[in-house]
């Protein structure tokens, strides 16, 4: 069986202004109902495969994605949901944003909006999947997940110093 | 042949004890001292082993000592030195209710032994069947190795405490006359006898708990002492009033007397009964073996959990066909039962490893109480059979919890946490001593059954529930303290383990007795507890657990002992882990050791998550009094109907 | 031939256990007017793990999963090929101890508390467990599962106390609400994922595979129930089996999650008051 049949979802609130975390939930009632997809919002990143962000990174949590991102076993893809996780939104030029989500995990899934309608997050999610099972392919060659590699060219990981006050 | 061993068995210890306590103390003495004790200990095991193939090969009991005048008389004498003994520490220490209670149990004693009031009694005073071989073989090979343990131990423990004045020649000495003691407690038939060395035992736990002369350990030690001469107060009573009224001297003697003819022998069952729970810390008696965890750790794997209280039940199961659907029995059992329940509610609300050792043998010296009392050939299987694995895993849990306070300095449970890693034969020893008491296959769990069994069939609908509730509270106690051991804290290392090799020399046999045990239990039963049941109850008793559970006990077994070496060999296959994602899950970013978090400052932050304890809920200053009043409760009603129903 | 019995549990278990589970996973979604995943999703969910790759916390986790489902295996085993139903029992909290040490092992906080909480699941069932072959013993004279199908009338006709009994730490055994303290099924809940939470990959498959096989087991202890000499009865037994089932979805729908205290009191005096009152009863019928 396939492992886009199962995909559980990890949900982390970056900074965002919390409107596309309502939406993420209401994509998860029963009006929308996920589990149709066998989708399951789990709250623990050992069990997720989709990482599903909303909200800039700031240096408060920073390493809290990426820890939570180490701790997801591969195969797994990360969807940034939200124009602020995409690439910071109205909050990109603030001193305490980093940018969007792709600064310090890789992304594999922008879905923009402000906020993400849940159409386009179950969208966004089931165009994730695809490539969750491309990934799963990789791995079974023996290869590694990512087809290229993500490399953080902006914030060194796990360095602590503020870049500006 | 039989006669010498047994003599050998009861004055070899009091030999051993003089020499070792002459030898004196200091760092020049302890090869030698080390040399002399592992000696002794190894005599005493090999006579004991060598009793038991001789009695077993022989089949029927082994009655000797039949004109005993001049004995008589030394005994007598010895009870006079320890009343006088008893006397002097409670002026000492101004507990005048002490030398009271003392002077009741033994003058009674000596009126009758001088005045001749009773007559003389023709029957032999000794006697060696299997349930005695059982009990020796438990107290000698136990007995021996916590011995071995005790010379290494008691040299770390002066190590640790310098303010303690070191008489560890003395301890020494006394753990010696202490397993003389035992074994003419245990080789005696004659109630007389018997009572001389249940008070030597009685006055040697009392010296052994204030050891070390500190303000607590002097309390506990008198409310152990007074708890004691209280049972053995009963005791007198009862050899009085069967010797007088009944004209019976020994215990065999006693099981023959039929109950219909004359009912005054409830009485005295009800009485030894009485002393029995008093030795076996029942409830309301509990509380002196709690304060008993003041001694050294040998004291309490040797006297306090695998032999001295073993001494309560044996005498129980002695006098268990006699108990079987009486009033006395009632009453044993109604104890027995609730002080199984009451004191595994409290081990839960516990948090220092030696005192929830002390409730959960109080806690299972209740299980073995309530079978003795059920009096049926299965629960007297179960409760020897509890006796036995009992006697082996706990004085086994002991010993690991004095090496591990020698080591860490602390031996509270809660410290306990990762020690897997942090020390890990010590770790491995322990969990085999835990599984030893509650899980499955292992023999404290295989007994319970069989007492389950026994309980139903009685038509002891108490009994079943005390037991079935006691079980779920007993899983909870044992499976957090195992819990905490197998805790891996993230990137910890293994500390120095500086436990003696004199030690490991007998936490590993024991550890080997309790594994060997499991897989042994079908040939102990048959060859050991079978015989047993044959003699007490007169009668060809059958198989209590059949055959097809045994060879699914054994599977199961042999499936835990396999898992660890498959994980042996397929952990090589972790590959691809890093720091980073091995780490566990905090919620927050883990910084590392599990231990903290990184906080909005970015600083570690402390996070620690302790075992449950309940304390709110059945804590022990909540339900303590409740508790002893109940039972004391239960035990004088009950003395009074049984009493006043006989006369 | 029993034993055979014994090994086509072991391999149909998991099959009939996880689609009971998909099962109530598609009635819990119709309670709540939701289509709800396929039928078969639970096996997707498995299959998944089995693909994901292991990121095992220490070396202690992978034995004690595994004895987590040997244990639940052998206890079905036991059932099926017709022996004491005490040690099935053994050998059930066996493995849920097993469940809970590994839990334990991972030394993290969220671990640490559901497996204290697991823990005291297990002392609110653990003495109807018990409880339950007390029960069959009374009304067969045996513990033997080959002794207690061969009755000439039902086991519930003797000890319906038992099983009203039984019924109620079904939904602790279960991990239903409301007795869903240690883990739930649920999304967001406050112990995140429960005892499971630092269990990854292939281990989490096989801890949703002894889970199919305790559903199954548990299927198979109400199913005992009302089975008797008679043929016929067989099929009364799986369909209250199913009945059941269906009622701890209800349930699991319908209330909401208590604290610890209401579940421990609720449990034991259930235990106490439902099967001790059948025990005494049956005790005293059988004395006069």
């Amino acid at each position: 069986m396939k492992i886009s049949k199962s995909p559980w979802i990890l949900h982390y609130d970056g900074s965002s202004c919390n409107g596309c975390d309502i939406e993420v939930l209401a994509s998860t009632t029963p009006r929308y109902d996920l589990e149709r997809f066998g989708i399951i919002n789990t709250g623990d990143p050992k069990h997720a495969d989709v990482f599903l962000i909303t909200g800039g990174v700031n240096y408060q949590n920073r390493d809290v994605v990426q820890q939570l991102y180490s701790q997801m076993p591969d195969p797994k893809v990360v969807v940034a949901v939200g124009i602020c996780a995409c690439d910071g939104g109205v909050f990109k030029d603030c001193y305490n944003i980093i940018g969007g989500v792709d600064k310090v995990i890789p992304v594999d899934v922008y879905v923009p909006g402000c906020a993400a309608r849940p159409e386009s997050i179950i969208d966004g999610v089931v165009k994730a999947l695809a490539i969750l099972d491309k990934k799963r392919e990789r791995m079974a060659q023996g290869l590694v997940p990512d087809e290229k590699v993500w490399t953080n060219t902006i914030v060194r990981p796990g360095s602590q110093e503020k870049q500006e006050d | 042949m039989e006669f010498s061993i047994a003599i050998f068995l009861i004055f070899f210890p009091f030999v051993a004890a003089l020499v070792l306590y002459l030898l004196g103390n200091g760092e020049r003495v302890y090869k030698a001292r080390k040399v002399i004790v592992k000696g002794s200990a190894l005599l005493i095991m090999a006579a004991a082993i060598l009793m038991a193939v001789l009695i077993l090969g022989r089949g029927t009991p082994y009655p000797f000592a039949e004109h005993t005048k001049a004995v008589d008389v030394l005994m007598a004498c010895g009870e006079a030195f320890l009343m006088i003994l008893v006397f002097y520490y409670s002026i000492r220490y101004k507990k005048i209710y002490t030398a009271v209670l003392s002077a009741c149990g033994t003058l009674p004693i000596l009126w009758l032994t001088f005045s001749g009031a009773a007559g003389e009694s023709t029957a032999p005073h000794m006697q060696i069947d299997n349930l005695t071989v059982l009990m020796i073989l438990v107290v000698g090979i136990v007995g021996g190795l916590i011995a071995v343990y005790a010379v290494g131990y008691i040299k770390d423990y002066h190590n640790h405490h310098k303010n303690y004045k070191d008489r560890s020649n003395w301890f020494l000495a006394m753990l010696f006359v202490f397993l003389g003691a035992m074994f003419g407690l245990l080789l005696s038939d004659c109630m007389d006898w018997m009572y001389f060395f249940w008070e030597i035992t009685s006055v040697c736990s009392f010296l052994l708990i204030g050891y070390n002369y500190e303000k607590e350990s002097i309390k506990n030690s008198f409310t152990a002492l007074w708890m004691n001469l209280l049972g053995g107060v009963g005791f007198a009573a009862a050899i009085l009033y069967s010797e007088l009224s009944l004209h019976v001297f020994t215990l065999s003697e006693l099981l023959q007397v039929d109950r219909t003819v004359a009912p005054g022998v409830m009485i005295v069952v009800s009485l030894l009964a009485f002393a029995a729970m008093t030795k076996s810390a029942q409830m309301p008696f509990n509380l002196w073996l709690l304060g008993a965890m003041v001694a050294p750790t040998p004291t309490s794997a040797l006297l306090h959990s695998a032999t001295m209280v073993k001494a309560g039940v044996y005498l129980l199961i002695r006098i268990a066909p006699l108990l079987s659907r009486t009033t006395a029995g009632v009453m044993v059992t109604l104890i027995g039962g609730f002080t199984f329940f009451a004191a595994s509610l409290m081990a839960i609300a516990t948090s220092d490893g030696k005192r929830v050792l002390a409730h959960s043998t109080v806690s299972n010296l209740g299980l073995i109480v309530a079978c003795a009392g059920v009096g049926m050939p299965e629960s007297v299987w179960a409760g020897t059979m509890l006796i036995l694995f009992h006697a082996v895993s706990k004085s086994l849990m002991f010993l690991c919890v004095g090496a591990v306070e020698n080591v860490t300095g602390s031996r509270n449970i809660e410290d306990m946490h990762g020690l897997v890693v942090k020390l890990p034969r010590l770790a491995m020893v322990m969990i085999i001593g835990i599984c030893g008491m509650f899980l499955a296959p292992f023999g404290m769990l295989v007994a319970k059954w069989a007492a389950l069994r026994s309980y139903i069939d009685s038509a002891s609908v108490w009994l079943v529930l005390f037991l079935v509730f006691g079980a779920a509270s007993t899983t909870f106690y044992w499976a957090k303290w195992l819990g905490k051991l197998l805790a891996v804290i993230h990137g910890s290392q293994a500390t120095k383990d500086t436990t003696h090799t004199g030690e490991w020399e007998s936490i590993y046999p024991l550890a080997g007795l309790v594994v060997a045990m499991c897989f042994l239990f079908p040939l102990i039963s048959s060859g050991l507890i079978q015989p047993v049941l044959n003699q007490l109850f007169h009668e060809e008793v059958p198989p209590v657990i059949g055959q097809s559970d045994m060879i699914i006990m054994i599977l199961m077994f042999v499936l835990i002992a396999l898992l660890p070496i498959s994980a042996v060999l397929t952990s090589k296959k972790r590959v691809g882990l890093t720091d980073q994602n091995t780490r566990s899950y905090m919620s927050g970013v883990n910084s590392g050791d599990d231990r903290h978090f990184m906080n909005s400052y970015g600083d570690p932050q402390s996070v620690y998550m302790a075992n449950w304890y309940m304390t709110d809920l059945i804590g022990e200053l909540k339900i303590m009094k409740p508790c002893l009043l109940i039972s004391a409760g239960i035990l004088v009603t009950m003395m009074l109907i049984i009493i006043g129903g006989a006369i | 031939m029993l034993y055979v019995l014994g090994f086509i549990f072991v391999i149909l278990g998991p099959f009939l256990g996880g689609l009971l589970s998909g099962v109530d996973r598609v009635f819990s979604a119709r309670m709540q007017r939701r289509q709800g995943p396929p039928l078969l999703q639970p096996f997707a969910d498995y299959a998944k793990f089995m693909q994901k790759k292991a990121y095992i916390i220490n070396g202690l986790q992978t034995f004690l999963i595994t004895g987590h489902l040997i244990f639940v295996i052998l206890a079905g085993w036991i059932l099926y090929a017709g022996q004491d139903i005490l040690l099935s029992i053994f050998s059930l909290t066996l493995s849920e101890m097993f469940l809970c040490m590994a839990a334990f092992s991972a030394s993290a906080p969220y671990s640490n508390m559901s497996a204290q909480r697991e823990l005291l699941q297990m002392a609110c069932t653990e003495p109807m467990l018990l409880m339950i072959a007390i029960g069959f013993y009374l009304s067969s004279g045996s513990f033997m599962v080959t002794d207690i199908v061969a009755q000439k009338t039902p086991a519930i006709i003797h000890v319906p106390g038992f099983f009203l009994g039984f019924l109620v730490i079904l939904v602790v055994e279960l991990r239903k609400s409301p007795f869903d303290v240690s883990t739930s099924h649920h999304a967001h809940q406050e112990m995140v994922k429960g005892v499971t939470t630092d269990i990854t990959g292939s281990l989490m498959g096989i801890v949703e595979l002894s889970e199919w096989y305790e559903y199954f087991l548990m299927f198979s202890y109400v199913a005992l129930y009302f089975v008797s000499s008679n043929p016929l009865s067989l099929l009364v037994g799986i369909l209250m089996g199913c009945l059941v089932m269906f009622l701890m979805t209800l349930i699991d729908n319908t209330f909401p999650r208590v604290r610890w205290e209401r579940m421990l009191s609720v449990c034991w005096a259930t235990t106490l008051i439902f099967a001790g009152g059948n025990l005494l009863l049956l005790t005293l019928l059988k004395m006069f």
